[in-house]
């Protein structure tokens, strides 16, 4: 077995550019459900706009990606209203069923063929996507990595792509230490206490709403500019469910929970995934074939999704003070 | 405790385990890998020319058409997700798909020959084409059809909806109960048992393992802990993704059906056409679910359960044994859930995911109806499964979920306790 | 409607002296009321929780509102704060208008309400609890929030006013715990504390005694005194008559979603309806026929 070669592939994995999709996801979700206690199980909705945003300029109208850009955060600013006015006032369970509803809601439109013009119905977009941003890669154009395996263009993307996920979270920083941050952890705690302080709630979780929609949004960017293609299919609420289990790992609530999480979540997965394939390559193993990889992969996600909140909600780094008063 | 509740993850795993091995492990990878399948119709007629086409998930496209005995081989690269869809403009005239779902779908390969089922009927029954019959006569058609839809829904949902009321559980894995049940007959019936006695020994297997071994070995230890609802939520959401790959991993991406009963044609009963399974099966819902209602509002444990359901503190207080009355209704959920996966599989197929592409209708039934409301369930699913048929009058079959879930978000909005809910207090 | 008092006079005597000739009746009127309600009435189902003909508080007193469990008082407390919605009723605040206000903006208003269910957010500081208390802070706008010498200045005048009032609640040793960490006791006082934060002309404490230690009691007692001397209007619900007959200037009873009597403490106690109400509900539904009677006795009284 090749040891150095299921490293390689795993680091590359845990900081990739699929990796980066999820931690934008993480981010957004980070201020909505860990500091301001939404419950939002759409939250693969914000990335689809995202992605959808640069498809349908960029393919079907034809214009730049930059405007793309622009248009996925409007976009998902919108998508935020649209989602938050009816549900922002529900109990937690209903706006996790309302949210999860809407994405799956409008996952179904995009891919439904009566809008195949616009949004290429079941097949989604695919094509030439990042154009401008590729042009712009300072790369030479023979440059490898010792040991990561990334092209020259997923390199682009990586780098740009944790440059740009270190300023969300150094935005992210800055919120939640104001009195702005206060205000959305006193909602998290108990809503009615902070009504009867004065405070309009709905506006302020609309705010963490609309600002976690649109950080996510920028991974739903990413994904189409780096892998050049949009599928309706690939937003299934699993995914909001995965960057659950990141943010639960990395520890909700923790400015640098998404990054933790998204990296050791990656690099479990991966790493799972390259050695069993090798085990069974090897014929190590010989009741599994390497089909069977990716099922158990989810298996295990499952799993730790469930391991995870039982015995550590806190997170892997949380402190045993905070685990006391978890009362929830 | 911590022990106590990994060893349970341990047996439950365990015990899906030795169920499925009879399913059989998915077989070792052929040279090649193929998506194949056989086109024809009720009456065993080949349907020649319909192309099938299969999507990579970057984008790349193969595809394959019928041949003279209806044979359709898709040639895929590798093993991975496709969306496979069926050219629907390539039928031939007067045939249409049985599920609209089958005109697109998304497919996990893991390799060698994987087998398709398309169900085709003749004079478009419930097919994605136009009925040709006159609009009332239509309406009259997806009203029956969306009863028999609101029975499935109602099955599912009941227990849903018990353990809503009785523990607080939003459960995200009640899908999967479908799913397990579905399954559970699935590999009996693959080992040459009739799917008339499978499904039976399959409900009852379903009640007590997914049903009460499910709250033994998870969620009663989660209750001792005092974990939070939310927290027990994203548990439930954690089970259903292990479940579902766990089904992934010993059945394949792809749908099957029974032995029994696959391609059974259709008949004409005055101006509603169905199959004779649909409506035996119909009948049998209407049975299971008004032998729970009664069971309900007559026997004692189904009084206790009520009074649980309105207050578990004071039912306790009362000398009701709570546990007790929470295991009985895991039993009871599981089992009527494990009947309507069945009779998805009977009347559609079973797929790994099928419980997962309930789900949401299910919510939509439970919050219209009142979440944790006994009757709610019942009342909720009908409304759905009638409106969410009608629908398709005017937008296409492949949304018809859109409307339910519309119909959902809209009642939220405006009446949040449901239809026949409560509102909950306030400070 | 009698002539108002002087506004500057304030603190016990002054309250007793302004109610000395408010008549002892349900709904009775006062001579400077700062909440005027009437006909305020919500339903549950087929059960009238609070249906108040008409009811005034005096500013700068400590009425007591007293009544068996399940009388609505609580219900009352949401309805006035705008918790929830009532089914008809309209009520003024300082002679404007709030029916329908949203909750927040009467809390601006300075119409504060804790909870009977302590609501202290656990996985915050308890100077974080305080710190939200405090109006108008530009640091809470999330585009200035960003840029933090706009609201510096501001959070650390707020701090020092926090810091104030948990030395006279006896928090001050406290302020970096976690405010889920506080016994029982602890969080009402954090909760009151939190609630004047906000600079409040009114109180209204949902059962603030419950569930505190005997020792605990008397100094919360103190405080809640001590707010009425400082010219804040004390709003409070009570089960234990001795602690109501202790402190409150004024006592208003509910049995039934209704207002059955009012008057001080003392005549109060002594009043035969009164305790009625609330044996009938000590004994319970053996004598709910005689509690109907009862509300139906005290609406022809109102009438
Ligand atoms: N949201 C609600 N739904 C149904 N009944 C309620 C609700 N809130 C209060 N009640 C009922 O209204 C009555 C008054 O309750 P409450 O105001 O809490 O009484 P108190 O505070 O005087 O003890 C009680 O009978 C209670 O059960
Ligand atoms: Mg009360």
């Amino acid at each position: 077995m090749d040891f150095v070669q299921i490293f390689s592939l795993t680091i590359t994995q845990a900081v990739g550019v699929t990796a980066l999709i999820y931690l934008f996801a993480a981010i957004g979700l980070n201020v909505q459900f860990g500091y301001t206690g939404l419950l939002n199980f759409g939250q693969v909705a914000f990335v689809a706009a995202g992605a959808y945003a640069v498809g349908v300029i960029v393919l079907t109208f034809d214009l730049g990606l930059w405007l793309a850009v622009v248009v996925g955060v409007v976009v998902s600013t919108l998508l935020a209203l649209l989602l938050g006015i009816p549900t922002l006032r529900l109990r937690a369970d209903y706006l996790a069923i309302v949210t999860i509803a809407a994405s799956e809601l409008l996952r179904l439109l995009v891919r439904s063929i009566a809008f195949k013009d616009v949004f290429g119905g079941a097949q989604g977009l695919n094509g030439k996507l990042g154009q401008e941003f590729h042009d712009l890669n300072p790369l030479p154009a023979d440059f490898t990595l010792p040991v990561l395996t990334w092209s020259r263009q997923d390199l682009w993307v990586v780098i740009v792509g944790w440059s740009l996920a270190l300023l969300f979270t150094l935005l992210v920083w800055g919120l939640v230490r104001s009195p702005w941050g206060r205000v959305v952890k006193g909602i998290r705690e108990d809503e009615d206490a902070v009504v009867s302080l004065g405070k309009n709630v709905f506006v302020y979780k609309m705010q963490a709403l609309i600002i976690g929609g649109g950080i996510a949004a920028f991974g739903g960017i990413l994904w189409a500019v780096a892998k050049q293609s949009v599928q309706p299919d690939t937003f299934q609420p699993d995914f909001t469910f995965f960057v659950y289990t990141i943010l639960l790992l990395g520890g909700a609530a923790r400015v640098f929970g998404p990054i933790a999480g998204t990296i050791i979540f990656w690099f479990l997965l991966a790493g799972f995934g390259e050695l069993l394939s090798s085990l069974i390559n090897n014929g190590y193993i010989e009741f599994l074939t390497p089909t069977d990889v990716g099922s158990i992969r989810f298996m295990l996600m499952g799993l730790g999704l469930m391991l995870l909140m039982i015995f550590r909600p806190q997170g892997i780094f949380g402190d045993r003070r905070e685990l006391a008063l978890d009362a929830r | 405790m911590l022990r106590r509740v990994r060893l349970a993850l341990g047996v439950l795993l365990l015990a899906t385990i030795a169920l499925f091995v009879s399913g059989g492990l998915s077989p070792a990878t052929a040279a090649d890998t193929t998506i194949t399948g056989t086109l024809s119709t009720p009456g065993g007629e080949a349907v020649v020319g319909v192309l099938v086409t299969a999507t990579d998930a970057d984008g790349v496209l193969t595809s394959g058409t019928s041949d003279d005995k209806g044979v359709f081989v898709v040639p895929l690269p590798a093993g991975g997700t496709y969306l496979v869809e069926v050219d629907i403009t390539t039928l031939p005239e007067g045939i249409t798909l049985n599920n609209a779902e089958d005109a697109s779908r998304s497919l996990l390969v893991l390799g060698g020959e994987k087998r398709l089922l398309i169900g085709l009927s003749e004079g478009g029954e419930s097919g994605i084409s136009e009925v040709e019959s006159g609009t009332s006569e239509r309406v009259i058609q997806l009203f029956l059809d969306g009863i028999l839809y609101g029975l499935v829904i109602a099955l599912g949902a009941v227990g849903m909806n018990l353990v809503f009321g009785t523990t607080g559980l939003t459960n995200f894995s009640q899908g999967e109960l479908l799913s397990l049940g579905a399954f559970t007959a699935l590999a009996i019936n693959t080992a040459g048992v009739n799917i008339i006695i499978a499904a039976p020994i399959a409900i009852v297997f379903a009640a007590f393992v997914y049903g009460w071994g499910q709250n033994r070995i998870l969620w009663r230890p989660l209750r001792r802990r005092k974990t939070g609802l939310i927290a027990a939520m994203i548990v439930s959401i954690g089970l259903a993704i292990f479940l579902r790959y766990t089904l992934v991993l010993f059945f394949g991406g792809a749908p099957s059906s029974y032995k029994q009963f696959a391609g059974q044609p259709g008949i004409e009963i005055g101006p509603f056409n169905t199959t004779p399974k649909a409506l035996i099966l119909g009948l049998l819902a209407v049975i299971a679910l008004t032998a729970t209602v009664t069971w309900l509002q007559r026997s004692r444990i189904g009084k206790a359960t009520r009074a649980v359901s309105d207050n578990p503190a004071l039912a306790s207080a009362t000398g009701i044994d709570v546990e007790r009355v929470i295991s009985v209704v895991w039993i009871v959920g599981a089992g009527l859930a494990a009947f309507a996966g069945i009779y998805l599989g009977l009347t559609q197929n079973t797929v790994w995911n099928m419980g997962q592409r309930i789900l949401l209708v299910l919510f939509a039934a439970v919050i219209l109806g009142g979440l944790g409301t006994i009757y709610g369930a019942i009342v909720g699913a009908m409304v759905v499964g009638i409106f969410v048929q009608l629908t398709t009058l005017v937008i296409p079959t492949e949304m018809k979920t859109v409307g339910a879930l519309f119909l959902m978000i809209l009642i939220l909005m405006v009446r949040p306790q449901g239809l026949l809910g409560r509102k909950e207090r306030v400070g | 409607m009698p002539a108002k008092t002087d506004h500057m006079a304030t603190g016990h005597a002054a309250a007793v002296e302004a109610l000395r000739d408010v008549p002892q009746v349900p709904g009775a009127p006062k001579p400077d009321p700062v909440v005027i309600a009437d006909h305020v009435s919500r339903q549950f189902g087929g059960l009238k929780a609070v249906d108040v003909a008409h009811v005034e508080i005096q500013r700068g007193a400590i009425t007591a509102l007293i009544g068996p469990n399940g009388a609505g008082k609580t219900t009352l407390f949401n309805l006035l704060t705008g918790f929830d919605k009532p089914d008809t009723g309209t009520w003024t605040f300082n002679d404007k208008s709030v029916a329908g206000t949203a909750p927040h903006r009467l809390a601006r208003m300075g119409m504060v309400r804790t909870f009977q269910l302590t609501k202290a957010l656990s996985r915050m500081s308890v100077i974080d609890n305080m710190l939200l208390g405090a109006h108008g802070q530009s640091g809470e706008r999330v585009l200035n929030a960003l840029v933090p010498f706009t609201w510096r200045g501001q959070e650390r005048a707020n701090r020092e006013r926090a810091m104030v009032l948990l030395e006279r609640f006896n928090l001050h040793e406290k302020i970096d715990d976690f405010a889920g960490s506080l016994s029982g006791g602890q969080r009402k006082l954090l909760e009151m504390a939190r609630a004047l934060m906000v600079g409040p002309e009114i109180v209204m404490l949902d059962e603030p005694m419950a569930g505190v230690n005997p020792a605990l009691t008397q100094s919360l007692l103190g405080h809640i005194k001590n707010i009425r001397e400082e010219g804040t209007t004390v709003l409070f619900v009570e089960h234990d008559m001795d602690m109501v007959h202790d402190i409150s200037d004024w006592v208003i009873v509910m049995a039934q979603g209704q207002v059955i009597a009012e008057g001080p403490p003392d005549a109060v106690m002594k009043n035969p309806q009164v305790i009625e109400a609330y044996l009938g509900s000590r004994h319970g539904s053996a004598l709910t026929d005689d509690g109907t009677s009862l509300t139906a006795d005290s609406q022809g009284g109102n009438a």
